[in-house]
């Protein structure tokens, strides 16, 4: 079977991205190889540790768990796409306060899966964001440093 | 992963000529967090993957008290468990639907593709079992409504021919006094495969049962119907003694292997456990249902 690529339409942070994708490629491979947003991480690649994570038509998702080729016309937010021309995101600055990363593989997952998570539910308990990022390890941090930088932007954002 | 085609059929016509066309070198993909981990570890050598995403039918989610819920074989976990009518007439099937996986793969994850996954330790099959649920199948000869247990024939395998397809799971609607109730062992609190599981449900009629259904999971080459556990119980009250007798059935039936995520022994153990407060759990939500 010959190696056809496919043509992609998609919105990625906002801006309208094509691309070609092999079939068999994943959101992840195609973000970071062929668009070269290497700001997604590959991890475990079995959607296990969430690095990869992704906002997909306002869910996230695990991009190694995605087909490129389904990303026709979605609309995608990646790690790039959260800080402004302003400057950080206020979770990425309560992550450098709180020192909730240290070798920072995972970060950029933890960020996706915590926006998320706060645009959805502004004033969440501890124990609901230690279960919304259940599907992101960490492997420096001890988790509680990122709770504590997630709680501590909702707080902020209440006030 | 082999060089493979991607198709996105529309309607269920078209996807059934693909699978007639492609036979056993394709697979439907819906969520893809079995799929695609799968093809990545050459489990399949594709020519093929079927998009089953953009079929109507296969994205139905309907519910109401007479006909019951219909969830399309390719809806994923956090579109029913974020319907509140069907999480509150449901309970049960929401056990399992918040506990496949983290948020990243509710978003994906389908209870159809658990089913068709047909993994000895699926989250869903259990609880579909004991909710009476039946698996909607189509192919280019017809259809037939199968009862969920008799779906699964071994690990990764099920009684579906080559150009059959899923379309979609019936629950019939929960009547008054039905409880159901999903309950997993893991060794962390979240995002695990199950070392054991029971998947529950009675129909309390005047404080006596007058159905029960007990299905386990992690525990047989596939999710495990136990019938003559449920059976004990009709008739009689959801007492203590009755409830032991059913957990202690349950005990019987499995056939676990030992492997890294438990023992032979430790397993059993846990299906008199788990079916057990599965039970006085579903016992508890029927007499809410009140």
């Amino acid at each position: 079977m010959p190696a056809t690529k496919v043509h992609v339409t998609t919105t990625i942070n906002g801006e309208p991205v094509e691309f070609l994708a092999e079939p068999r490629q994943s959101l992840l491979e195609v973000l970071r190889d062929v668009v070269h947003l290497t700001g997604s991480k590959e991890g475990c690649n079995d959607g296990n540790c969430g690095a990869c994570t992704v906002n997909m038509d306002g869910r996230i998702v695990d991009s190694c768990l995605v087909l490129g080729v389904e990303a026709e016309g979605a609309d995608i937010e990646t790690v790039e796409g959260i800080a402004s021309a302003e400057g950080l995101h206020p979770l990425q600055q309560a992550f450098l306060e709180h020192a909730a990363l240290q070798c920072g593989i995972c970060t950029p997952g933890f960020l996706v899966s915590s926006k998320a998570l706060l645009e959805k539910e502004p004033n969440p308990s501890e124990e609901r964001v230690r279960m919304w990022l259940a599907g992101n390890l960490c492997r420096c941090t001890g988790y509680d440093k990122i709770v504590k930088a997630v709680l501590a932007v909702a707080k902020e954002m209440a006030n | 992963m082999n060089s493979i085609d991607y198709i996105r059929p529309t309607t269920v016509d078209e996807a059934l000529s693909l699978l007639t066309k492609y036979k056993d070198k394709a697979r439907l993909l819906a969520g893809g967090t079995d799929l695609i981990v799968q093809m990545r570890g050459g489990r399949y050598q594709l020519d093929a993957v079927i998009d089953a995403k953009h079929i109507e039918e296969l994205n139905q989610l309907t519910f109401n008290n007479q006909d019951g819920l219909v969830i399309g074989a390719a809806v994923p976990c956090h579109k029913i468990y974020g319907d509140e009518k069907i999480a509150q007439a449901y309970p049960g099937i929401m056990d399992s639907a918040t506990l496949i996986g983290g948020i990243q793969i509710q978003g994906r994850a389908t209870l159809g593709g658990n089913l068709m996954n047909a993994a000895p330790s699926a989250d869903a099959i259990p609880t579909l079992i004991a909710h009476n649920a039946v698996a909607n199948i189509v192919s280019s000869k017809g259809t037939r409504a199968v009862p969920v247990e008799e779906i699964c024939s071994g690990p990764g395998r099920t009684n579906l021919a080559t150009g059959e397809l899923l379309v979609s799971i019936s629950v019939p609607a929960p009547s008054k006094g039905f409880g159901g109730r999903y309950i997993r062992f893991i060794p962390r609190n979240e995002m695990d495969i199950a070392v054991a599981g029971a998947g529950v449900s009675v129909q309390l009629n005047n404080g006596k049962v007058e159905a029960a259904r007990v299905a386990l999971s992690s525990v047989a080459p596939i999710p495990l119907f136990v019938k003559a556990a449920g059976d004990s119980l009709v008739g009689k009250a959801p007492s203590d003694e009755n409830i032991q007798i059913a957990a202690d059935i349950a005990k019987d039936a499995a056939t676990p292997i030992t492997d890294m995520r438990g023992t032979i022994e430790f397993r059993k153990h846990l299906c008199e456990v788990l079916t057990r407060r599965a039970l006085h759990a579903a016992v508890e939500r029927a007499r809410e249902e009140n």
